[in-house]
């Protein structure tokens, strides 16, 4: 079956019960306390609780072979609207549809654990892929491989340095091969000396996915790699179309933002 | 960021190395499309919930490996490891056995195996409460990053709970071993009881895990309500303390009669019909209260976490 992705009018909201401890509200609501007033981003829902309107009435949609790009400001709504097409945030209206297999690669430390080995964690993240016995091992095999860990594998995670443990979790996100790639920014920060191999396993891997949505900030890998840009503002579409349209229209609208 | 390699514009499809197994979504169904969009139907909310349920069947595996992790991490470097769990009960068995049995005026024989017993059970059915409360918020990061079944979570709560009870066992055989107790063939009657403890334990767990995430006062009120149950109910007493005139009391307590379910049968005493039907109502509420909630908020855990 090929691949299709389908978004329709998907609005998603999140409410703020837990006051001001919690550190996702905490910078969502300094990210959009600057605007506040001006697009009443946040607000009160019918029952009077306060929500931040992550996404509203995005629609778009994408068929096998398409590579699309989001672009935008921090707390734009990038994320979201990943995780909203990785079925992790459910839409409060509107549809979301993604015909087949989807990997998501969304958190560098996806359950990686200090005190496993990298083998352990290895299969830990199999089985939260729902990967078999056999697959399992050809994970194992090819992250062994890409990472040159050798017998630092059967070593806990906290002995490893931050170079070693970002060669892991990368092997492992980079392992499985979807239909549908989902990539966040992350994936793309490392060491120099790491990334020439990096950059040549994702461009494997986006190859081989049939189709790809990545949010970044970086204008080079958008212009490499993508044949379709969306500009989200503020949890709307601002503008969808080819790659140099919508890349000229977002750069000359503001200088871009600083990485992170 | 020159070695950027621009990807094919027509992709061909190489032998992935690890391809992402098919019917993943929605876990395992058997099917690769993933739907999402509001429910507002009743119906279509209880068919999500129990999609969820059946995923925790197709996850078993990693639900296990996470309850194995949990207790191998609690007890990375002892050199008991998990068998401390063992020590520490029959510490306190040893130690509570000795003083009630004086106070309560009873032989050790005879109160001892009661109390070990009545302890162990007790304090699995105290932990996973007080850990079922957590359950979905302290995932709150694996929630965020993937979609998985809620309710391996869940699962990974009482399966790690089950471990736990299964090291403190050696503390009641130990026991029976030593004062040579046998419960005789109505030990039997134990299996019906364990079987109603097991969808009991994931239906308060996936129940407190979803009422807790969105409301962070409930753990501390649940940890008190525990904690006076404890009290009232029949764990470090024998039931028959209350007096005959007040005996047909005890069955309108829950907890008394879900310890009773297991405990009795052990003990070698078949439960009353009284005990039986009340801790079998106990539950159907517990399952359909706990299953109502949980398709009603599926879907907002996520945002609630």
């Amino acid at each position: 079956m090929a691949a299709r992705i389908e978004v329709r009018g998907l609005d998603l909201a999140f409410p703020l019960y837990h006051g001001h401890a919690r550190s996702l509200k905490k910078r969502m609501i300094a990210s959009v306390a600057g605007r506040m007033g001006a697009n009443g981003r946040m607000g009160e829902d019918s029952r009077h609780r306060v929500v931040v309107q992550a996404l509203r009435d995005v629609n778009f949609s994408l068929t096998s072979g398409e590579r699309l790009g989001l672009v935008g400001g921090n707390g734009a709504g990038k994320t979201t609207l990943l995780r909203s097409l990785a079925g992790i945030y459910e839409p409060v209206a509107g549809q979301v549809r993604i015909e087949g297999t989807i990997n998501a690669l969304l958190d560098a430390s996806l359950g990686m654990h200090p005190e496993l080995t990298g083998r352990e964690n290895i299969r830990l993240r199999g089985l939260m892929q729902g990967l078999g016995g056999a697959a399992i091992a050809r994970l194992e095999e090819d992250v062994r491989e890409f990472t040159e860990l050798g017998d630092f594998l059967e070593l806990p995670l906290r002995t490893y340095s931050y170079g070693m443990m970002v060669r892991l979790g990368f092997g492992m996100a980079t392992a499985i091969r979807p239909q549908v790639l989902l990539m966040d920014e992350w994936l793309l920060a490392g060491d120099a000396s790491f990334m020439e191999k990096a950059l040549a396993r994702i461009g494997d891997l986006v190859r081989s996915a049939e189709i790809l949505v990545l949010s970044t900030h970086a204008v080079e890998i958008v212009r490499a790699w993508c044949t379709r840009l969306i500009w989200l503002d503020q949890g709307r579409v601002r503008a969808d179309g080819g790659v140099g349209e919508v890349l000229d229209a977002y750069l000359g609208h503001k200088p871009p933002p600083a990485p992170g | 960021m020159n070695a950027i390699t621009p990807p094919d514009p027509q992709p061909a499809l190489p032998d992935p190395a690890v391809p992402a197994p098919g019917g993943r979504n929605p876990f395992g169904s058997g099917t690769v499309v993933l739907e999402l969009a509001p429910s507002p139907l009743v119906r279509e909310r209880m068919a999500l919930a129990l999609a969820d349920l059946r995923g925790g069947w197709v996850f078993r595996r990693l639900a296990i490996a996470f309850a194995w992790v949990d207790i191998k991490l609690r007890y990375r470097g002892s050199v008991l490891g998990p068998f401390w769990l063992t020590l520490s009960t029959a510490l306190m068995v040893a130690a509570m056995g000795a003083i009630y049995a004086t106070l309560f005026h009873m032989t050790l024989r005879t109160y001892l195996p009661f109390l070990t017993l009545s302890l162990v059970l007790w304090n699995f059915l105290s932990t996973l409460v007080t850990e079922a409360c957590t359950c979905f918020t302290v995932a709150e990061s694996t929630i965020r990053a993937t979609r998985l079944p809620l309710v391996v979570h869940a699962l990974r709560v009482v399966l790690r709970n089950l471990l736990v009870l299964a090291h403190n066992v050696v503390v009641i055989v130990a026991v029976y071993i030593v004062f040579q107790i046998w419960p005789g063939r109505v030990a039997l009657l134990v299996l019906p009881g364990l079987a109603l403890w097991a969808v009991d334990a994931l239906a308060v767990t996936m129940l407190l895990g979803a009422l807790c995430a969105r409301f962070r006062d409930i753990p501390p009120i649940v940890g008190s309500l525990m904690q006076m149950a404890f009290f009232v109910t029949p764990i470090i007493w024998k039931p028959e303390l209350v007096g005959p005139a007040r005996l047909w009391l005890l069955p309108f307590n829950p907890f008394y009669t879900l310890l009773e379910v297991v405990r009795g049968p052990l003990l070698g005493e078949a439960p009353s019909a009284a005990v039986w039907s009340s801790a079998v109502l106990a539950s159907a509420a517990l399952v359909l209260l706990g299953f109502w909630l949980f398709a009603r908020t599926r879907a907002r855990i996520a945002f609630w976490v």
